[in-house]
């Protein structure tokens, strides 16, 4: 038997919103997207900025686990463009400084350092300043933004976005000591600050060490290295022929920007097959289309140098073989090596740690391949004043895990210099409100468009790689945002079930589209979800059960394809349904628990 | 308010094996009331078409006039249809399934377009045993004129705005059989898992079915002192048993004993399983089925279910030694045989 759902709890509905959930911040976004509908775009982006407080440059470049995770994405061929929405907000908005929090000119009398000025600890910095901190921040860049600035190229991320962003911390007051290398923790802790947060990323990036690697000199680069290089302008232009080593994002960015500074044979070659690469999807498009090709299933194995010069590489050919438990092995084809001539190599293949600045007796335990041991939801580490987050905490990551951890650690500060316990989290905030507006009218727009996903407008491509600042996608213009915004399903609007009014009528399991209701006897799950009206396979989503109706059954919802379309509330004579705004947002640093 | 349904529906709805899906039966949104009985027995016939393999082109739904008889608009948008007169759906359907034999008729009716204005029409089509399923969507009221008490609503029942009435009701399937019918079953919009089978049985009949499902007016005729409201209906109804319909293509394989007694091979090749529960029941009797009928109203319950079903059935067209053909393929050839034929037929006169 399965037992009634429990929608008092949060995190019930909060799961049927499934970008919202699936976003390490939670930013709301079904809330921003209606906003952006109603062409509130200020509005919409100070919901993205409380959550995730670089609108900007997330609508640009976020990793976006929110799209797969879209509902839209289950009954339709893509998900809503969720991201590239967020830009939307963030291109059309007016001035926000009358809507940044005001900062006490009073302080607290505390003083916090965050080593490292990446978003991580810009998003500390932003949510501690409110609060009446002294915040200062150390980063051996000449400017914040961390690898947002040195690594992001300018052609997906333009330096205007990003200074705007940054500034809005900054100018609240913070302490910056920029280009400054911090070389020893003990030195830090030894300047009386109440507490530290570290958020120094994973700056080192990896070397392979082939045959051949000490000859080819300076014609073989780190990609992460080459990147920040490109970015502080120290470099300018690379050889003709230039192969990228490696199948992630910084492969991605490291092939499409040698091919602005000169690179006019620009190949990435990456040792696993094309479709288990790390880039995203659409990354590996973007390259495609600059004319990049990738050649998959080539492992490196030498430098081949001739006259003490690097002239190529050569690559063993192999093929993926998978045992039974799915792992994979690469396996040589035995075709002779292959040969790919070369100015320039640009190895990117992977990023880790590194923390030779910590010493090892301040009280900061390390474990495992030796990073610092963090507690996963407070991210303190062993030394109860420092705290870590984004990438330093638990290895590289993207830029919205790493707000969304500081967003955590700045919780666990302000709980530490208040005096209280670091486990006692604040709960989210919630509201849960009916959007019934007359007998069939919803304050939300319930019918649900049938448009395809908006694919957004690139400039030209001979413009776009002749200046590597000239920003590529265009972004959607308003008509195009609004479009898409109504492709939509308004998951945040809750089907919710009252069981004492229903009467068993069945109107509301004849009008779904998508046959998510039944009523039925209750069981065991496996056995219930066998018995419903539409197929119910997706064990991911929950099935939202009543208590007993008088005829001894219960009203089963799966959730998995719900449209939130509202017609089963339309069609109940009883309102025994009503489509309910739920509101989740989580919980920041000030807000009491 | 909605006046579209959204286009999207579950992914992996099932095929049947003309490769459709359920989406492929349905008809626009429903303009009835909300919760509407009728709309749920739209969802049943829906389902047991689909379920069925039927293509939509091969069905022909036709009505009169009343809620219920606007109903045909909200499933099956891919099959032929008429909305005729009030009252006059049987002698359409009588025309159209003269001419063409190869269709299924789905008439739908309502209380009042049946047993009021419609009845004699209705006596008629079930004394020649026209080859059609004819369902009455029965809440005991004229829905559609603000829910005036119909011929069908109980002696004392009251509707939501009236009194109570007076008169003894007429009970379809119990006049029905005294008609002649031999297909007869009764149902209730609130239960799927009867209605959907008792339709797929009623279609593989060869003969006129009558089914006739109470369905609560919400509006006018679902209050407290309704004998045909959700709740009335629940707690007095009586299933006769319930009936397992199996398709001709599985029956090779299907678990039921061969010549059990309450197993009936339709003209179809399919098969239907009686699960009797009324022990007192002999449904292929028409004495046993109208004493049955007639001891469950005497003791104020509602009986459900299969109620009579002649295994014999001819329809008007074996009756009458119809054109095998529908009308519409018959050439000239067909139908001017020539001068010999005709000194044929002219010699057998003489
Ligand atoms: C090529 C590339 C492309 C990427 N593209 C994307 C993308 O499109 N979308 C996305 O979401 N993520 C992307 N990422 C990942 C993303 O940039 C990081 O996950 C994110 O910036 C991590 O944030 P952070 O605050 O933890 O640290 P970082 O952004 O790494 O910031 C740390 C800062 O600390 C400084 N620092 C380190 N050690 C010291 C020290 N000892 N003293 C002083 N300063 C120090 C560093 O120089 C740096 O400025 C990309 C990464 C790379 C390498
Ligand atoms: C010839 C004629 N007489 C009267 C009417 C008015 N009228 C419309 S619907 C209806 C009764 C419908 O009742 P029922 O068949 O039970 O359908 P319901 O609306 O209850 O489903 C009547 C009397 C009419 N349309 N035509
Ligand atoms: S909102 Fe109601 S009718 Fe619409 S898809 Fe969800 S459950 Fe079905
Ligand atoms: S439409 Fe309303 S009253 Fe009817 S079954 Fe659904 S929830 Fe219950
Ligand atoms: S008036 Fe009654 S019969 Fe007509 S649609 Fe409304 S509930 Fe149904
Ligand atoms: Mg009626």
């Amino acid at each position: 038997m399965l037992k009634p759902t429990d929608t008092a709890n949060p995190e019930y509905f909060h799961k049927v919103v499934d970008c919202q959930y699936a976003c390490p911040a939670h930013t709301p976004v079904p809330e921003y997207i209606r906003l952006i509908a109603a062409e509130r775009y200020t509005d919409a982006y100070m919901v993205n900025w409380e959550s995730n407080v670089f609108p900007g440059v997330l609508g640009r470049t976020c990793d976006r686990p929110c799209e797969p995770a879209c509902r839209r994405g289950r009954i339709d061929e893509e998900p809503v463009a969720i991201c590239r929405l967020k830009r939307v907000a963030a291109d059309n908005k007016s001035s926000i400084a009358d809507r940044l929090p005001p900062i006490p000119e009073k302080k607290n009398g505390k003083r916090i350092a965050c080593i490292g000025a990446g978003p991580a600890s810009l998003t500390v910095a932003r949510d501690l300043m409110p609060l009446g901190y002294d915040i200062d921040i150390y980063d051996n860049q000449i400017a914040g933004g961390g690898m947002m600035r040195s690594q992001i190229p300018s052609f997906r991320l333009p330096l205007e976005v990003l200074d705007e962003e940054v500034n809005y911390i900054l100018d609240m007051g913070v302490t910056t000591f920029f280009d400054v290398e911090v070389e020893s923790l003990k030195a830090m802790l030894e300047k009386d600050y109440d507490a530290i947060f570290v958020g120094t990323g994973a700056p080192r990036g990896k070397l392979l060490k082939l045959p051949g690697l000490d000859e080819a000199g300076d014609a073989v680069h780190i990609g992460i290295d080459w990147l920040s290089n490109v970015a502080f302008d120290h470099t300018d232009k690379i050889g003709k022929r230039v192969l990228v080593l490696g199948g992630g994002n910084t492969a991605m960015d490291c092939c499409r920007t040698s091919k602005r500074l000169g690179g006019e044979d620009v190949r990435v070659v990456v040792r696993s097959p094309f479709a288990d690469m790390k880039a995203s999807p659409w990354e590996k498009e973007d390259a495609m289309h600059e004319g990049i090709p990738i050649y998959d299933n080539h492992v490196p194995k030498e430098f081949v140098i001739e006259d003490g010069k690097m002239t190529g590489m050569l690559f063993e050919k192999v093929e993926a073989q998978y045992d039974d438990n799915g792992k994979r092995s690469l396996v040589p084809t035995g075709e002779d090596p292959v040969f790919m001539e070369a100015d320039d190599v640009l190895m990117a293949i992977g990023q880790e740690n590194a923390f030779p600045w910590i010493e090892r007796d301040v009280g900061v335990e390390f474990g495992e391949w030796d990073m610092p041991v963090v507690d996963r939801v407070t991210f303190q580490s062993t030394n109860e004043k420092v705290f870590f987050g984004g990438d330093a905490a638990f290895g590289p990551e993207n830029v919205i895990t790493a707000v969304a951890q500081g967003h955590q650690a700045a919780v666990s500060i302000d709980l530490l210099l208040r005096g209280e316990s670091v486990t006692d989290r604040p709960s989210p905030l919630t509201n849960l409100l009916s959007q019934k507006m007359g007998v069939h009218e919803w304050s939300y727009d319930n019918a649900v468009e049938s448009d395809e996903r908006y694919v957004v407008p690139l400039a030209p491509l001979d413009k776009a790689l002749s200046d590597r600042k000239l920003e590529v996608e265009l972004g959607f213009d308003q008509s195009t945002g609004y479009k898409e915004a109504e492709r939509c399903l308004n998951c945040d609007v809750q089907t919710v079930f009252e069981e004492t009014r229903c009467i068993e009528c069945d109107a509301c399991v004849d009008i779904c589209p998508t046959d998510c209701i039944t009523f039925t006897a209750n069981g065991e799950e496996a056995g219930l979800r066998s018995r419903l009206t539409g197929p119910a396979n997706n064990l991911a989503q929950d099935l939202y059960v009543s208590e007993d109706l008088p005829t001894g059954r219960v009203m089963v919802k799966d959730e998995d394809v719900c449209l939130h379309c509202g017609l089963c509330a339309e069609r109940c004579p009883t309102t025994a349904w009503d489509m309910q705004k739920f509101l989740y947002n989580v919980s920041k640093a000030g807000h009491a628990a | 308010m909605s006046y579209q349904i959204p286009s999207f529906r579950h992914p992996d709805l099932p095929v049947n094996d003309l490769g459709y899906t359920r989406a492929d039966y349905e008809g626009s949104i429903s303009t009835l009331c909300a919760g509407c009985g009728h709309d749920s027995i739209s969802g049943s016939i829906v389902k047991a078409v689909h379920e069925l393999s039927i293509a939509p082109h091969h069905i022909a739904k036709l009505s009169g006039i009343g809620c219920s008889s606007k109903a045909p608009t909200y499933f099956l948008g891919k099959s032929h249809g008429f909305n005729s007169v009030h009252g006059r759906m049987p002698s359409v359907v009588t025309g159209a399934a003269m001419a063409n034999r190869d269709l299924l008729y789905l008439g739908v009716s309502g209380d009042g377009d049946t047993a009021s204005i419609g009845m004699g029409q209705f006596a008629h089509a079930v004394r020649r045993n026209l080859n059609m399923v004819y369902i009455v969507m029965n809440n005991g009221c004229y829905g559609l004129t603000k829910g005036q008490d119909s011929a069908t609503a109980d002696e004392g029942s009251a509707s939501k705005k009236g009194d109570p009435n007076p008169f003894s009701a007429i009970d379809l399937p119990g006049m029905a059989l005294q008609l002649g019918a031999t297909f007869v079953a009764r149902s209730f919009s609130g239960d799927k898992e009867q209605l959907v089978p008792l339709i797929k049985a009623a279609i593989s009949h060869h003969g006129f079915a009558l089914i006739d499902v109470i369905s609560p007016c919400v509006t006018f005729n679902n209050n407290p002192a309704s004998t045909k409201s959700y709740e009335f209906v629940r707690e007095h109804s009586e299933a006769t048993g319930t009936v397992d319909f199996v398709p001709m293509k599985e029956e090779i394989t299907t678990r039921y004993h061969a010549g059990s007694p309450h197993e009936v091979t339709m003209h179809d090749g399919s098969v239907i399983h009686l699960n009797k529960v009324d022990e007192n029941l002999d449904p292929f009797d028409r004495g046993s089925a109208m004493m049955t009928l007639q001891r469950h109203r005497d003791a104020g319950q509602i009986l459900t279910g299969l109620i009579y079903m002649d295994r014999d059935s001819r329809d008007l067209h074996d009756v009458l030694e119809t054109s095998q053909r529908p009308l519409n393929t018959l050439g000239e050839s067909d139908l001017c045989p020539g001068n010999k034929v005709l000194q044929t037929i002219n010699a057998s006169l003489r």
